[in-house]
């Protein structure tokens, strides 16, 4: 569980504006896509940091940014005190041995045309220094045997295995360099319900054995419960709530973190006609072109005039528990509980 | 509302439900052999009933809601066994003209990627008008105000600025209200969704199966809701049939699934779901992975994943044991299943 430990990742104000541009050889930007806008948390060791919210509001491009794969526009990444987003070259290169990735989809992260040991062992050919030559086959296999798929199949392709066992193969290649941090962007939604508690599992023996610190991406609110020991909740770009997981789960303050959690399906149908729903009219609003003010407000039930003309700052507010929520009306409500 | 087939032209089988599926048999016939994709199915559906049918990727829930609708590629398909009745005539039967008046109008479906299923070079308004202009044969613009009333039904803002809009100009969500307002502009008696709302946010999720709920209500459809999700399952379904390899493995209403699964797939899915009060516990995990096609396991499909697997389930494929009126499983040992769960 979440121990005030070292901190082993702050970000600090981060910022990811796509620019629109218009016109073919003479590039005009006529606006950007704000994808993030201005978010900051810290990540301790050993601890799940979980990140919510609709497609569309920013968690992959955060999940980008913290590997640095795309260059923040303005805010700072610190792994270790030092800015990865500011790193370049060898210093970059080096950096990175710290924070790996898991993706999505197992059918496309892996190379077809590589043998599973040439993937999982990618990592060593760029950071040589962490294994020397002869031994990388032996450690190959060991991190086949970590994941929990057999040493000796180590000579096979990527379609030989079942999605789970894919999943398991990113895995292992995330864990090659002995990472203290790893990414996980949406790890199980590509899989089969009874594969996903495998995974899930799985994610969570590592951690304990090797003391990582995750950030995980998911849209499955009961899967980042189970894992998280603090949840993030995300709107249009921006971080509205942000709490240990029983704070965000039981106590939410914001509006739409309430919405989202009573529009999850219960997996019980006892009660079912007595539950009541927050059900949010429309869709999320372009990030090109965000509300003033809140961005939540063109969908909020609670918002009133200050809601347009004032950006809620995302700080700890009275009525609202101990965790900060960015509402000017945040007040904790159970809506999964209720009868 | 117009009303276009006889009232039951009724051969006299079944259980007179409107819409049977019976011991349907579906193969595909591939260059590395046979695949057995769906191997026995039976279920039902009434009027104002929804079931669920749930089951993994693979597991022959997509095909057979492909074969009642008749939209099945044939070949690599084929039928090879078994009935499907509307209103008591078996469709299997029906020559291709008589299939294409139901489709539609008897029975309409709605898929998951909205996206890839509605044609990007046509206004979505002139896809949903061609349902009456085809089916109904109105004018184009008799059919066009229709298709306004359809988008203002399932809810479309300004649906009259947007009936000339293509499919790419709508959100995920909007598009799957386009799908639906397809489904329903002729009043069909009922309503395949195939995961209907898995490719959607779970705010827009909700906003879809509410709304999906509200039409069943209005207009006493069947549904058959086609999933893989336990908590849309637990919210909505009255009856589920779990599919597992082709069969279905178990029959039960919703309250009873949920309380007390009969069959040991059933109860390691309900089990796997992470709750609040294990949190921090290993979940609970169904080893194995689901069974190939091509090469199914002898015996029971589950054998090779089931913590009650005994010598019989290698050897003898279990029937489909009737526990109670509304109840039925596909496993030999269902009753250890059952009690397993009351200790």
């Amino acid at each position: 569980m979440a121990t005030p430990s070292e901190v082993v990742l702050e970000v600090r104000d981060l910022v990811k504006h796509f620019p629109l541009t218009q016109g073919i050889l003479y590039k005009r930007q006529i606006g950007a896509i704000k994808a993030v806008d201005g978010i900051s948390f810290d990540l301790h060791r050993g601890e799940t940091l979980g990140i919510v919210g609709e497609s569309g509001c920013g968690k992959s491009t955060l999940a980008k940014l913290l590997m640095a794969l795309e260059r923040p526009t303005s805010g700072k990444v610190l792994v270790q005190g030092k800015d990865i987003a500011a790193a370049r070259g060898s210093e970059l290169k080096h950096m990175r041995r710290n924070i790996q990735m898991v993706m999505q989809d197992p059918y496309t992260s892996l190379n077809p045309r590589m043998t599973v040991g040439d993937i999982v062992g990618e990592p060593f050919e760029i950071h040589s220094e962490v294994v020397p030559k002869g031994d990388r086959r032996k450690r190959v296999q060991e991190l086949l045997e970590v994941v929990g798929l057999n040493p000796d199949h180590i000579n096979r392709y990527p379609h030989q295995f079942s999605g789970g066992q894919r999943q398991r193969i990113g895995i292992a290649r995330g864990l090659a360099l002995q990472p203290e941090i790893i990414i996980c962007d949406e790890p199980v939604s590509a899989l089969d319900v009874s594969i996903q508690a495998q995974v899930m599992n799985l994610l969570d023996g590592l951690q304990k054995e090797f003391n990582l610190a995750y950030i995980f991406i998911a849209h499955d609110l009961s899967v980042v419960r189970h894992i998280s020991d603090r949840v993030g909740v995300m709107y249009l770009g921006k971080m509205v709530e942000l709490g240990k997981d029983t704070e965000i789960y039981d106590q939410p303050s914001h509006p739409y973190t309430q919405a989202l959690l009573s529009a999850v399906p219960v997996p019980d149908p006892e009660g079912r006609e007595q539950r009541e729903r927050i059900i949010l009219q429309g869709d999320p609003p372009s990030p090109a072109n965000p509300p003033s003010g809140c961005r939540f407000r063109t969908r909020c039930w609670k918002a009133q005039d200050i809601c347009a003309e004032q950006e809620p700052l995302l700080e700890i507010r009275a009525n609202a528990g101990d965790h900060p929520s960015a509402c000017h009306f945040a007040e904790s409500e159970d809506v999964v509980h209720v009868n | 509302m117009i009303e276009v087939l006889p009232e039951s032209a009724g051969s006299g089988t079944g259980s007179g439900a409107l819409l049977e599926v019976e011991n349907l048999h579906v193969e595909f016939h591939t260059r590395t052999g046979v695949a057995k994709a769906v191997n026995g199915v039976t279920y039902s559906v009434d009027a104002g009933e929804t079931l669920a049918v749930l089951g993994e990727s693979g597991s022959g829930k997509s095909v057979t809601a492909q074969t009642i609708m008749g939209i099945l590629d044939i070949p690599p398909g084929k039928i090879a066994g078994g009935a499907i009745r509307f209103r008591g005539v078996d469709l299997l039967k029906l020559p291709e003209d008589e299939r294409r008046k139901i489709r539609g109008e008897g029975i309409a479906m709605i898929f998951q990627d909205a996206l890839s299923a509605l044609n990007p070079v046509f206004p979505v308004g002139w896809q949903i008008a061609e349902m009456f202009r085809i089916h109904r044969g109105m004018s184009r613009a008799d059919a066009k105000k229709k298709a306004i009333e359809l988008m203002d039904r399932v809810r479309i803002p300004a649906a009259k600025d947007r009936v000339n809009d293509f499919p790419h100009q709508f959100s995920g969500g909007m598009r799957q209200r386009i799908m639906i307002a397809m489904s329903i502009a002729l009043d069909p008696e009922v309503l395949i969704a195939d995961e209907p709302t898995t490719a959607l946010d779970v705010t827009v999720q909700a906003q879809i199966m509410e709304l999906l709920a509200e039409l069943q209500r209005d207009s006493n459809m069947g549904l058959i809701l086609i999933t893989h999700d336990l908590g849309v399952v637990a919210d909505v379904a009255d009856k589920i049939a779990v599919m597992y390899g082709g069969r279905i493995v178990e029959n039960a209403p919703v309250h009873e699934l949920y309380r007390n699964p009969t069959h040991p797939y059933t109860k390691g899915l309900l089990e796997s779901i992470p709750r609040v009060d294990l949190k921090g516990q290993e979940l609970y995990a169904i080893k194995g992975m689901p069974p190939n096609l091509l090469q199914m396991p002898t015996g029971c499909a589950f054998h090779p994943r089931c913590p009650y697997k005994q010598e019989k389930c290698v050897s003898e494929v279990p029937p489909l044991h009737t526990i109670s009126g509304t109840r039925s499983s596909a496993c030999h040992f269902w009753r250890e299943v059952l009690d397993g769960d009351a200790q």
